[in-house]
């Protein structure tokens, strides 16, 4: 069974729906651990040692976040730069993430033909997850497809639903997957 | 006129002084020359207005005893004993060669071999007393050439005791009554030979016993009485005490002060007995000086002027030549070893009591002696020439400017200074010590002190306000002061002091409450922080917490509201001292807080404070342009 870590980031959880509701879609599956950073790190001085150590006990790592001007909210980003070092994440000797999942898991705010050379956002959701993808390779992670929920503020409560179902769906099969060999 | 007036002659040396010593240093001559040139003017061959230039010497040479002592008090024993290598290797050679080659030169004028030994080795020392004051004066006395200069007449000093020891072995004149010295060793003249090494090891002991076991609680007994003159007493009485006893046991009077300064050099009083006595340092040091160029016998220079001016050449010279070469053996640069060699060229203030003890042993003539200290006292006197002449040489011989070794940075540099240990200055201090850097600490609790110390911590009992102790603290070399006392008026003042005294200082001040605040701002320090403030905005995050809000959220609420208030209390400072506008608009400390609150409604209203993420207008916007679609359809 594949231990899946979702580390979730939204600044301000009361102004979203969407986002608090797929992740208490996630909480309860079994092998998933649910870290929300902004909770545990209000003031963004992350503890490198425990996220390191929770990503090792981890077999895939899933970002769920809103997009914020087509990336994730700030946490993450500070989260990347001090937590993935040099020896641990990549370089010499850097080969304990090597063979372990990551999934990005975003909602955005516009609808899904706005995403797309035609869009005015010019830009697929994948194309534009393209740093990311470009830092789990470098980790050695194998990059599972985005999720993505288009349009997350306009779902009405049905859709919501529906959506949610579909992200604990998505990690569920994450979970029951086999742990795939370190490479 | 009449001499006897103790006051009359106090004010003839301290008008001497005051004229001349300034004049010398606009001149760039220092003021040690300003002084032996006062004392000129003033002395027997000048315009006649001392007494007994000998008996005011008797009181200036504590003057020395108080720089030993000082001295002393700078260097802890650690570093003492990294400087062993300097002091025996470069201090012997230089008293061993100065005076084995001063001592084949008076020979070679047709003294006798054993006065010829005596006069090489007391002309071999140097004087501490105006090498050191002239190092001090140019900001070298912690440099590495100055180190150097220090570790040679430190040796000079240690080396006086066998030169007493064995002069008498010396004696081949007859000793005529008169010749009474001023300091022969006394008491135990009459004892034993082997009494007065057991003396001498018995007092060392009682200094450094004494120093550890007895002056470290008696001092902290006064201080906790908080009189301030007595500290004084007592720090002067320790200081003629130790000279008391050295004299009695026939050892140099400064050294049996330095080693008592050494004892006390970890105390956590030094600074403060420092700062006490540093005034009478400088005093008697320039009464010292002024005597000196007293006791110079013009009559004696102008009866054989080239015999007297040629022998002080001549002693310069040979010393300069000697230390200057010995320094560069052992590995300083051109410039360093010049400044070490022509610096340490002169003849000591140990010559004339050594002359004079001498005489009483029978080992040179009184003719000879008083030569001997009129080519001294010249020698003396063109020492700040030798300094001039060691620049000139030195940027001559100087080569390409190398990045500056500056040594291992001294507790004297500290980056930091703390005024006040106490709760708030320790978090403070332990933050900045966390982080590596070098703290000075000065607080006026003793038991606080004493604890502190325990722990390992650099700290200093003294009374912050005072501009002498932040001084000794080293605010000079600090970026930057702390001012956490206890006392609201005790930091306004510090913080005003050091703000006028140090302009390069930053200086960082905890405030009590707004009020305190607005008084520090006023006398522009350069932050400010209410100590209960950053508590209280803590405390209220944690209820913002409890009461269900995200932590991320709380703790930009918080945030928010300390950038809010202290913009507010900037704003308020400015203010503060208008006239009463502010004042009689808030009465009280009740007042002011509805001041406060009034202003904070201005700023925090509406449902919520923190406009982030707010996706209000956006959701609105997207939901009219979804709307305008299906209905277009």
């Amino acid at each position: 069974m594949t231990r899946v870590l979702v580390l979730y980031a939204h600044p301000a959880p009361h102004r979203s729906l969407a986002n608090a509701a797929l992740i208490d879609a996630v909480r309860d599956l079994p092998g998933v651990t649910v870290h929300d950073l902004y909770e545990t790190y209000p003031d963004l001085l992350i503890d490198i040692e425990a996220e390191q150590d929770l990503l090792v006990r981890h077999d895939a790592i899933v970002f769920q976040h809103p997009l914020f001007w087509y990336s994730a909210p700030a946490i993450v980003k500070e989260w990347l730069d001090v937590v993935l070092e040099h020896g641990f994440a990549y370089g010499q000797g850097g080969v304990a993430l090597a063979g372990k999942a990551w999934l990005q898991s975003v909602t955005s705010g516009g609808v899904a033909a706005a995403y797309g050379p035609a869009g005015r956002n010019r830009f697929t959701v994948p194309e534009l997850l393209r740093p990311f993808e470009a830092t789990a390779a470098l980790c050695g992670f194998r990059w599972l497809d985005p999720f993505v929920v288009h349009a997350a503020h306009l779902l009405d409560a049905d859709g919501l639903a529906a959506e949610c179902a579909r992200y604990r769906a998505r990690i569920d099969t994450l979970t029951k997957a086999p742990v795939a060999a370190a490479t | 006129m009449d001499h006897a007036s103790p006051l009359l002659q106090a004010f003839v040396y301290l008008a001497a002084a005051v004229v001349s010593v300034p004049i010398a240093k606009r001149l760039g001559l220092g003021s040690v020359l300003g002084y032996l040139i006062a004392g000129a003017v003033i002395g027997p061959f000048g315009l006649k207005l001392l007494g007994e230039p000998e008996s005011v010497m008797h009181v200036a040479e504590f003057g020395v005893v108080i720089m030993l002592f000082l001295i002393g008090m700078e260097l802890q024993p650690s570093l003492l004993w990294r400087m062993r290598g300097a002091i025996v290797g470069l201090g012997g050679a230089q008293v061993l060669s100065a005076g084995l080659a001063l001592g084949a030169i008076a020979w070679a004028f047709g003294l006798d071999w054993r006065a010829a030994v005596a006069i090489g080795f007391i002309l071999s020392l140097s004087s501490t007393a105006i090498v050191l004051q002239t190092l001090r004066e140019r900001g070298l006395d912690a440099s590495p050439p100055g180190r150097s200069a220090f570790a040679v007449l430190l040796f000079q000093d240690i080396a006086v005791i066998p030169m007493l020891a064995l002069f008498p072995l010396l004696g081949h004149v007859a000793v005529t009554a008169a010749a009474g010295p001023a300091h022969a060793p006394e008491g135990l003249a009459a004892a034993p030979s082997w009494v007065q090494p057991l003396a001498v090891v018995g007092a060392v002991a009682l200094v450094i016993a004494s120093g550890r076991l007895l002056v470290r609680p008696l001092f902290r007994f006064i201080a906790k009485s908080g009189q301030r003159e007595i500290f004084t007493a007592m720090a002067l009485a320790l200081v003629v005490g130790v000279a008391v006893l050295m004299q009695s046991v026939g050892l140099s009077p400064a050294l049996g002060a330095f080693v008592a300064g050494v004892v006390l050099a970890d105390s956590e009083f030094r600074r403060e007995i420092e700062a006490d006595i540093e005034p009478f340092r400088g005093l008697l040091l320039g009464l010292f000086f002024i005597s000196v160029g007293a006791g110079i016998d013009f009559a004696l220079i102008l009866a054989s002027p080239g015999l007297v001016i040629g022998l002080a050449l001549g002693l310069l010279a040979v010393k300069a030549v000697l230390m200057t070469a010995l320094a560069r053996m052992a590995g300083r640069s051109n410039p360093d070893a010049l400044l070490i060699g022509f610096g340490l060229a002169q003849g000591g203030e140990f010559a004339f009591v050594l002359a004079a003890f001498s005489v009483q042993a029978g080992v040179i003539a009184p003719a000879t002696s008083s030569l001997l200290v009129s080519v001294v006292a010249l020698s003396m006197a063109l020492t700040p020439l030798m300094f001039l002449i060691a620049d000139v040489l030195g940027r001559r011989l100087a080569p390409a400017p190398a990045p500056r070794d500056m040594g291992p940075i001294e507790a004297d540099a500290p980056d930091v200074v703390i005024a006040g240990f106490g709760r708030f200055g320790q978090v403070v201090g332990r933050l900045l010590i966390a982080n590596g850097y070098e703290t000075s600490v000065l607080d006026i609790s003793a038991d606080q002190v004493e604890t502190l110390r325990s722990f390992g911590h650099k700290t200093n009992y003294g009374d912050a306000s005072r501009i002498d102790l932040l001084r000794a603290a080293g605010v000079e070399k600090a970026k930057i002061l702390v001012v956490a006392v206890d006392d609201q008026e005790k930091a306004i003042e510090i913080a005003e002091h050091a703000k006028r005294h140090f302009p390069h200082l930053k200086v960082l001040a905890r405030a009590f409450d707004r009020g305190h605040a607005y008084e520090l701002l006023r006398r522009n320090v350069d932050g400010v922080e209410r100590e209960t403030f950053e508590g209280g905005v803590r405390l209220g995050v944690a209820a913002l917490e409890h009461l269900g809000l995200p932590a991320h959220h709380a703790h930009r609420a918080g945030r928010l509201f300390r950038r809010h208030d202290e913009r507010l209390l900037l704003e308020m400072a400015k203010h503060w001292g208008d006239e009463d506008a502010y004042r009689s608009a808030i009465v009280g400390r009740q007042g002011m807080v509805a001041d406060l609150m009034q202003r904070d409604l201005k700023v925090f209203t509406g449902e919520s404070v923190d406009p982030a993420w707010d996706t209000s207008s956006l959701d609105a916007e997207a939901r009219e342009a979804r709307e305008a679609r299906e209905t277009a359809r």
